[in-house]
């Protein structure tokens, strides 16, 4: 079983040389520390940055320069600095490759929730739901359960929406799975995990096809 | 060359009135109109509704509206880290409309741009969606969604000139130039106001015709929400 560093690091694979990529908060932001160093990524971050760096030294910390998470950032060399307008235009024209997001819940047929749980206190759905709707290439990063233990990997979501049939792909702590038009489909397991223990922990339709590959992280 | 500036936070808010709908630009507490909301917050200007993608913390930003009761209706895409917003909007004293960030963005370009509406991708199939019209474009469907009305935006640019030109810094950019001739009346306030000329007019982030007024702020605080470092090695 993977965790959070783990399905982070399982996730950097798919980060491919050119790519720009945006990460959203948590789990995805752990992805930036296991890219491999040989290839050349920009991450971009809506609230108007590309070529974001690491945090910066103590003592070099500049208000004007932040994340979408409202942390102190730097900047490397080729990076700019864009409007709010500009920033989702990269997003919905679709020149961002590749998205990187959190969920609550995913259904087999791609839905995704995130943003909302009624009777709680609903802070928004920020910039999570032009990712969503725009992107080619998502890539959902999530525990398999929630912490009372159910499957977030539902047939149906329970939760209100983000965005319909969008999710292609989701790396768990259990494994790897591509949603098609049958379900989710099983790529590959997290070291020592089972096809018996990732079932049960799905409620969507699971599809098994042949042998499943543990996966190399 | 036409002069924008006004020489005092007061001038430059003159005709603000209770009732009104505000443009604020930041992200954050990042590049957010410090002098406009201090000045806004001693008018006393109540039931204003503000068009802001966040609603400040507890105690700066819009924050400090919202401990006044001044604020009827917040439209935002992300309204957590603020107590007594949360508190305003369960007890149902604060209206509060959520828009996805790129829409929200969109519509104030739109107000700007002179577009009564556009489609976008985003919220499609979601609560964001009922109630308005959707469409099909070339296999995949869109909602539309329609241009703010403001009376003002409230802007910050790291330097300006006495035509209204602005320049900004790192991602304090953010929703200023978005708002920046969005509303009736743009007041821009910056932390560098320079004589005419003195701004490379091929470095204008913002021209001078969609701002109104313009003034040279003062103390600013800039604080930072998440302070994040690394240790040097």
């Amino acid at each position: 079983m993977l965790d959070k560093n783990g399905i982070a690091k399982r996730i950097a694979k798919e980060v491919q040389d050119g790519f720009y990529v945006n990460l959203g908060i948590g789990i995805p932001t752990l992805v930036a520390n296991f890219v491999r160093e040989d290839i050349s990524v920009e991450f971009q971050s809506e609230n108007g940055v590309l070529g974001m760096g690491p945090f910066p030294f103590e003592g070099d910390e500049d208000a004007d320069i932040i994340n979408a998470g409202k942390q102190t950032i730097t900047t490397l060399p080729g990076a700019s600095f864009f409007d709010s307008a500009t920033s989702f235009g990269m997003i919905r024209g679709q020149h961002v490759d590749l998205t990187i997001l959190g969920a609550m819940e995913v259904s087999e047929t791609g839905d995704i929730a995130n943003w909302k749980i009624p009777g709680k206190m609903v802070k928004g759905m920020g910039g999570a739901m032009d990712l969503v709707a725009s992107a080619e290439n998502i890539i959902v990063a999530m525990m398999h359960t929630n912490r009372a233990g159910a499957s977030k990997l539902l047939k149906k979501c329970s939760l209100p929406l983000t965005g319909v049939g969008c999710v292609k792909k989701i790396v768990t702590n259990l494994g790897v799975l591509e949603v098609v038009p049958e379900g989710f489909l099983l790529l590959e397991r997290a070291p020592g995990v089972s096809v018996a223990e990732i079932k049960s922990a799905t409620e969507g339709t699971l599809i098994v096809e042949g042998d499943i590959p543990e996966m190399e992280i | 060359m036409i002069r924008k500036v006004v020489n005092t936070v007061s001038e430059a808010l003159e005709g603000v009135y209770d009732g009104m709908t505000f443009m604020l630009g930041g992200f954050g507490l990042c590049g957010i109109p410090e002098n406009a909301i201090a000045q806004l917050v001693q008018m006393e200007v109540k039931d204003i509704t503000c068009i802001s993608n966040n609603a400040g913390v507890d105690d700066f930003g819009l924050g400090l509206l919202l401990q006044k009761k001044q604020i009827k209706k917040m439209i935002s895409s992300y309204v957590g880290e603020n107590d007594e917003f949360e508190r305003q909007m369960l007890s149902g004293e604060l209206e509060v409309e959520l828009t996805p960030q790129g829409t929200l963005a969109e519509k104030c370009r739109a107000a700007q741009a002179g577009f009564p509406a556009f489609y976008t991708p985003a919220g499609y199939g979601t609560e964001v969606a009922e109630g308005k019209e959707t469409r099909e474009f070339n296999g995949k469907m869109y909602v539309l969604e329609s241009a703010y009305k403001a009376d003002f935006a409230f802007v910050k640019a790291w330097k300006g000139d006495e035509a209204g030109n602005l320049i900004f810094k790192g991602t304090a950019r953010n929703f200023n130039p978005c708002m920046c001739g969005a509303a009736k009346i743009t007041v821009a306030e910056v932390e560098e106001l320079v004589p005419a000329g003195e701004l490379n007019p091929n470095e204008i982030h913002v021209p001078g015709i969609f701002v109104k007024r313009i003034f040279q702020g003062k103390d600013y605080e800039k604080r930072i929400e998440q302070r994040t470092v690394r240790q040097r090695s």
